[in-house]
């Protein structure tokens, strides 16, 4: 049976379709989930992809946290369930309190839409147990709040704890200590600005997001499981 | 039970880039007002709550700054209220 991945719809989602589409094309199951529903269905992952959830009122995902599956998400990742936010759902997932920090404007107030290269620096995370560290992967972004900030504490534990998952190899918005991406103390819940569903097939340009979906389904409770030397609890590096 | 009317300002905290702020300091010395420094755009957000006494208004609107319409990551706040005056 393949890994179900429930992707999460809010109102003005709009990246949920190509979530679905790579997902079930490296053979997960992909599953719409409705944020009103605070039912998780008993999916292996969840997916908080891209797109204006809520209209981004206020600040961007700073109402998506309140919508009713949030709680069913905030319980799964507490449970150590993978939780992956792209874009948007990086930001739901800081305001949600699920990650560190807060995604503010880019730098130089520039929309960035473009391809760009993120350097891999953890492999004990949901989203990159199958990469190696230092890999470079090309994957686009499409953002104009990417721009990652945290407290001068919270960068030096996020460093310390290697809980940096991604950083630009040419920083495109601004972003401290040229971050790209996180995840949770746990490893299990990652937040990226890129969008690796949409660098799943040669044809869209780069294949190279399909190793982060491909990780996402190995790690999930349904998989396939993680080869032996792969683990990611205890895969911490010193570094 | 009164009403008061709170008047919230949200701001960037200090060091949190404001591009909106930047880019209107350096539109204005263009319309001739080059004196201008120190811009900085932020929200304004009025509402009104029942409460018995200013102070429980005040402890009130601030837990809903705290809890959504700030962002203590990124944001301050500053909060005035006034009592409504119904006729």
């Amino acid at each position: 049976m393949s890994t179900r991945v429930g992707v999460v719809l809010f109102p003005g989602t709009n990246c949920e379709h190509d979530v679905v589409w790579a997902v079930n094309s490296i053979g997960g199951s992909a599953e719409l989930l409705w944020h009103a529903d605070p039912d998780l269905r008993g999916v292996d992952a969840v997916v908080l992809p891209g797109g204006f959830a809520h209209g981004d009122y206020l600040r961007t995902g700073a109402i998506a946290r309140f919508s009713p599956v949030m709680d069913a998400v905030s319980a799964f990742a507490a449970a150590g369930g993978p939780v992956v936010g792209i874009c948007n759902g990086f930001q739901i997932l800081t305001e949600a309190g699920l990650l560190p920090g807060a995604l503010q404007k880019n730098a130089g107030l520039k929309f960035r839409c473009q391809t760009v290269e993120v350097r891999v620096e953890t492999s004990a995370s949901v989203l990159t147990s199958l990469c190696e560290r230092g890999q470079i992967l090309r994957i686009p972004i499409n953002h104009f709040e990417g721009n990652f900030v945290c407290d001068p504490e919270t960068l030096a534990r996020l460093r310390a704890e290697d809980q940096v998952v991604f950083r630009y190899v040419d920083n495109p918005n601004g972003s401290a200590d040229d971050i790209a991406g996180i995840c949770s103390e746990g490893r299990n819940v990652v937040g990226l600005m890129p969008h690796p569903e949409r660098a799943c097939e040669e044809v869209l340009g780069s294949a190279d997001g399909a190793v982060l979906l491909r990780s996402l389904l190995t790690r999930a409770p349904g998989g396939p499981g993680v080869s032996p030397g792969v683990t990611v609890a205890a895969g911490r590096p010193g570094h | 039970m009164t009403e008061y009317e709170a008047r919230i300002e949200v701001g960037h905290r200090p060091g949190i880039l404001d591009p909106q702020g930047g880019v209107i300091e350096r539109a204005l010395p263009a319309l001739g007002y080059g004196n201008v420094s120190q811009v900085r755009v932020g929200k304004s957000i009025r509402l009104r709550v029942d409460a018995d006494d200013e102070g429980a208004a005040r402890a009130q609107v601030e837990e809903m700054c705290a809890r959504l319409l700030a962002n203590p990551v990124i944001e301050d706040f500053s909060i005035e209220l006034s009592a409504v005056n119904h006729r």
